[in-house]
C-alpha cells in the first residue's frame, strides 16, 4: 500500500530525514518509535503533504501512484488521513462543518453521491457514541476550548467518519489519561480491517498494549535505525533509546561512507 | 485657494437656506449659519490633519455637488413603481416599523410605523422640528464640530429620522431606517436624532443602500443620548454603490447606568470613512462598539471610534474585524480616553485585519490615552493572512484549497455577524458575506 524509499525531507533548510525506507502493506498496523527530535513528525507531515517539509530525495508510491506529486487534499481524497499531534483550532468552523465538508469533498472525489443530512448527522452520531463523545462537541468550533483528551478523540472521529485506507496517527496517545487512552485504541481498533494499513507514530509503547502492531520501526536522527516485531517495543520500553542510537550513530557513518 | 474651491459650497447655501426645513425657527436658522461658518473655516479635512492621514478626500471637495433632489417632478421617486418592490426587498420584517428615505427626502408612501405607545415618536426628522423643535434644539445647537463635514452636515441639515423616547418607553421591535440614494451629483445630508428618556430602550438599523452606480455622496450625521439606564442598540449597514462616497459621525452621550451597543458593517462605496463614538458621562454606562469591514477593488475604508471615558465604574468593549482584497486599503483608528476622573474603568478593545491580497493595506492603530490609575485597559491589533496551520489542517481533512480559503474568511467576518442580536439582520448579513466570499454557494450548501 506505501512503498517510501530513500525518502530525505529538509525543514527551514535543515535536513531531518536522511533516507527513509518503509513499506506498509494493507492489512498491517506498523508503530514508528523514537526519541524526540527524531523525525517521526515530519515523516507523518511530508506524507500528509505538508509544504514546509521540503522532499530533497526519494520517492514515496502509495496505492501505485506518486503521493509527492499530489496535493494534501488529493491525498486525502485518496484515502490517507494523518490524526495531528497538535490538532489545529479553527475558530468559526463548527465541527459539524468540517465532517460534512470533508466527507463530502472525498465522496465527491470518489464519484459517490452526497449524504444528505439525516444519513450524514446518522453516521456521525454513530460514530460519537464509539468514540463516547457528547453531541454537543458537533456544533462547537474545531479544536477550539477543547481539552488535549478531547482534541486526540476529535481527531480518531473524524478518522471514523471518513474511514481511511491509510491512517497515519501522530503521537494521538501523548497527552491521554488511562481512560482516554483505551476509547482512542477503541477508535482505532475499529478501523482495522484487510484492506486497511495503520501507521502509529509514538514515543511510549503504551498504546501498543491497546492496539498491537505487526511490526515496530525505531526512528533516529533521521533513519530507521532498528526494524522488528512487537518485542522491539517492549525491549525500548525497558532499555530506553541510547542503546539505539548508539546503534544510529553507526549507520549514519557507515551510510557515509556508502555514499560519499 | 481654499474660498475658490468652497465656492459652490457658498451658492447651494445662499440658495437652499430659506428652503430647508425649520427655515420657521430662529435658533436652528443661527445654528445652520453657524455651522456653515465653522465649516467654511475648517474646511474640508486633508491629510494633513493627524485625523485623516491615511483617507484623502479632496475628491470630495472638487465635485459640484447639488445639495437638493434636481427631481423636482418626481421628489422621492426612483423609477416610480418599482421602488416598492425594492423596499420590500430590503425590508428585514415585511410587518415591522421602517421609515424610508429616498435621495435624502423621507418618502411616507414606502414606510411604516405603527402601534408605537402614546409619547414614543419614530417619524423624519423634518416632522419632528414641526412638532417638537423644543425638543431637538438641544441636541442639534449643543453640537461642537470634530471637522468641515459635521459642520456642513448641520448647515444643510435637511431630513433624516429622529426617535424620542419618554422615560420608560422600550420599543423591542427594531426600527429600520433605509436610505435609498440613486441620484448622481446629490449630495445627502441625513441627519438623525435618538432621545431616549430614563431606562427606555429601542433598536436602530440605519441601513444605507445605493441604486445604480452613479456617484453620489452621503454625509450623514446621528445624535444619539441615553438617559439612566436607558438601552439604545444601533445598528449600521453600509452598502453604498460603487461609485459613492460615504461620511458618517454617529456620536452618544451616555447617563447613569446606560447601555449603547454599536454594530458598524461597511460593504460598499468608493471611499467612506465612519466615525463612531461615545462618552461615558455617568458611572455604570456600558458601550459596546462592534464594527466589521468587507472591501476590495479599490475601495477605502476608514473606521474612527472614539470612546470617551468621564464617569467612573464604566465599562467598554470593542471588536472590529476587516477582511480587504484586492487593492483595497482599510483604516482603524480606535481611540479611548480615560479621563482623571474614571476610576475603575474597564475597557478591551481588538481591532484584526485578514488580508486576502498582496495589494490590500490595513493602518490599525489603538490609541489609549490614559489619566486615571485604577483603570483596566487592554487591546490587541493585528494584521495578517490566513493561518497556513488552519489551512493545511482542512486541506489534509480533504477541503479543496480554495474552498478551506473561502472558509476560513468566511469564520473570520462571522465572528462580528454572530454577535447581532435582530435575527433577520443576521441571516441578512451572512448571505451578504457569502456573496462576498468566493465559493460562498458551497459553504452555504455545508451550513
Amino acid at each position: 500500500m506505501l512503498e517510501i524509499s530513500r525518502l530525505q525531507v529538509g525543514v527551514d533548510g535543515k535536513k531531518i530525514l536522511r533516507g527513509i525506507d518503509l513499506s506498509v502493506k494493507a492489512g498491517e498496523v506498523h508503530a514508528i518509535m523514537g526519541p524526540n527530535g527524531s523525525g517521526k513528525s515530519t515523516l507523518a507531515h511530508a506524507l500528509a503533504g505538508r509544504e514546509d517539509c521540503v522532499v530533497t530525495g526519494g520517492a514515496v508510491v502509495y496505492l501505485g501512484r506518486d503521493l509527492l506529486a499530489l496535493a494534501p487534499e488529493e491525498r486525502a481524497h485518496e484515502g490517507l488521513f494523518l490524526a495531528f499531534q497538535y490538532p489545529v483550532e479553527i475558530p468559526g468552523v463548527s465541527n459539524v462543518y468540517l465532517l460534512k465538508a470533508a466527507l463530502n469533498a472525498q465522496r465527491r472525489h470518489r464519484g459517490e453521491p452526497e449524504l444528505d443530512a439525516m444519513e450524514f448527522l446518522q453516521l456521525v452520531k454513530d460514530r460519537m457514541t464509539l468514540m463516547r463523545m457528547d453531541e454537543s462537541l458537533l456544533y462547537r468550533a474545531v479544536n477550539e476550548g477543547f481539552s488535549g483528551g478531547e482534541k486526540k478523540r476529535n481527531e480518531i472521529l473524524q478518522m471514523a467518519v471518513l474511514q481511511p485506507r491509510l491512517a497515519i496517527l501522530d503521537e494521538t496517545d501523548s497527552g491521554l489519561d488511562i481512560d482516554a487512552l483505551q476509547i482512542v485504541a477503541q477508535g482505532v481498533n475499529s478501523l482495522r480491517s484487510p484492506d486497511r494499513a495503520i501507521v502509529l507514530i509514538t514515543h511510549y509503547q503504551r498504546l501498543l498494549d491497546y492496539v498491537v502492531p505487526d511490526r515496530v520501526h525505531v526512528l533516529a536522527n533521521g533513519w530507521i535505525v532498528k526494524s522488528g516485531s512487537r518485542e522491539l517495543a517492549l525491549e525500548l520500553e525497558r532499555q530506553g533509546y541510547g542503546w539505539i542510537e548508539d546503534g544510529a550513530l553507526q549507520s549514519v557513518s557507515a551510510a557515509g561512507a556508502e555514499h560519499p | 485657494m481654499k474660498i475658490e474651491s468652497l465656492d459652490h459650497f457658498h451658492e447651494a447655501f445662499a440658495q437652499l437656506a430659506k428652503r430647508l426645513p425649520g427655515a420657521e425657527l430662529p435658533w436652528l436658522r443661527a445654528v445652520r449659519r453657524s455651522a456653515f461658518d465653522q465649516f467654511n473655516a475648517l474646511g474640508l479635512p486633508t491629510t494633513r490633519h493627524e485625523d485623516w492621514k491615511y483617507t484623502n478626500v479632496s475628491v470630495i471637495g472638487k465635485r459640484p455637488w447639488h445639495f437638493a433632489s434636481q427631481r423636482t417632478d418626481r421628489p422621492g421617486l426612483i423609477d416610480g413603481s418599482d421602488v416598492q418592490g425594492i423596499v420590500d426587498e430590503l425590508a428585514l420584517d415585511p410587518a415591522g416599523h421602517r421609515l424610508v428615505f429616498v435621495n435624502g427626502l423621507h418618502a411616507p408612501r414606502l414606510s411604516k410605523v405603527n402601534g408605537l405607545p402614546h409619547g414614543v415618536f419614530v417619524g423624519s426628522l423634518a416632522r419632528a422640528l414641526r412638532e417638537m423643535p423644543q425638543r431637538l434644539q438641544g441636541t442639534i445647537a449643543a453640537q461642537t464640530y470634530a471637522d468641515g463635514f459635521t459642520a456642513l452636515s448641520t448647515a444643510f441639515l435637511t431630513d433624516g429620522f429622529a426617535v424620542v423616547l419618554p422615560p420608560g418607553e422600550v420599543i423591542d421591535q427594531p426600527l429600520h431606517m433605509l436610505f435609498l440614494t440613486d441620484e448622481g451629483g446629490l449630495a445627502v445630508q441625513p441627519f438623525n436624532v435618538v432621545l431616549a428618556g430614563a431606562r427606555s430602550g429601542c433598536v436602530i438599523v440605519e441601513h444605507f443602500v445605493g441604486l445604480g452606480g452613479d456617484a453620489y455622496w452621503t454625509n450623514a450625521v446621528t445624535r444619539i443620548v441615553a438617559d439612566e439606564q436607558a438601552d439604545v442598540q444601533h445598528y449600521r449597514l453600509q452598502q453604498e454603490g460603487s461609485k459613492a462616497f460615504h461620511i458618517a459621525s454617529v456620536a452618544a452621550a451616555q447617563q447613569r447606568a446606560s447601555c449603547f451597543t454599536s454594530h458598524a458593517f461597511a460593504f460598499g462605496a468608493a471611499l467612506s470613512r465612519t466615525g463612531i463614538g461615545t462618552s461615558l458621562n455617568a458611572a455604570n454606562a456600558q458601550a459596546t462598539l462592534n464594527g466589521l469591514y468587507f472591501v476590495g477593488g479599490r475601495q477605502h475604508v476608514d473606521h474612527h471610534t472614539r470612546i470617551d471615558h468621564a464617569a467612573p465604574h464604566c465599562t467598554s468593549r470593542e471588536y472590529y474585524r476587516g477582511v480587504l482584497d484586492g487593492a483595497a486599503r482599510g483604516v482603524f483608528n480606535g481611540r479611548i480616553i480615560v479621563h482623571r476622573d474614571a476610576q475603575k474603568t474597564d475597557t478591551h478593545q481588538a481591532n484584526h485585519n485578514l488580508l486576502l491580497s498582496r495589494d490590500a493595506e490595513v493602518d490599525t492603530k489603538p490609541q489609549l490615552e490614559i489619566y486615571a490609575d485604577d483603570v483596566k485597559c487592554t487591546h490587541g491589533a493585528t494584521v495578517g493572512q490566513l493561518d497556513e496551520n488552519q489551512l493545511f489542517y482542512l486541506r489534509a481533512r480533504g477541503v479543496e484549497e480554495h474552498t478551506a480559503w473561502a472558509l476560513l474568511t468566511y469564520a473570520f467576518a462571522r465572528d462580528i455577524v454572530e454577535r447581532v442580536r435582530i435575527d433577520s439582520l443576521r441571516g441578512r448579513l451572512e448571505s451578504l458575506l457569502l456573496a462576498r466570499t468566493p465559493e460562498g454557494e458551497r459553504i452555504r450548501e455545508l451550513l
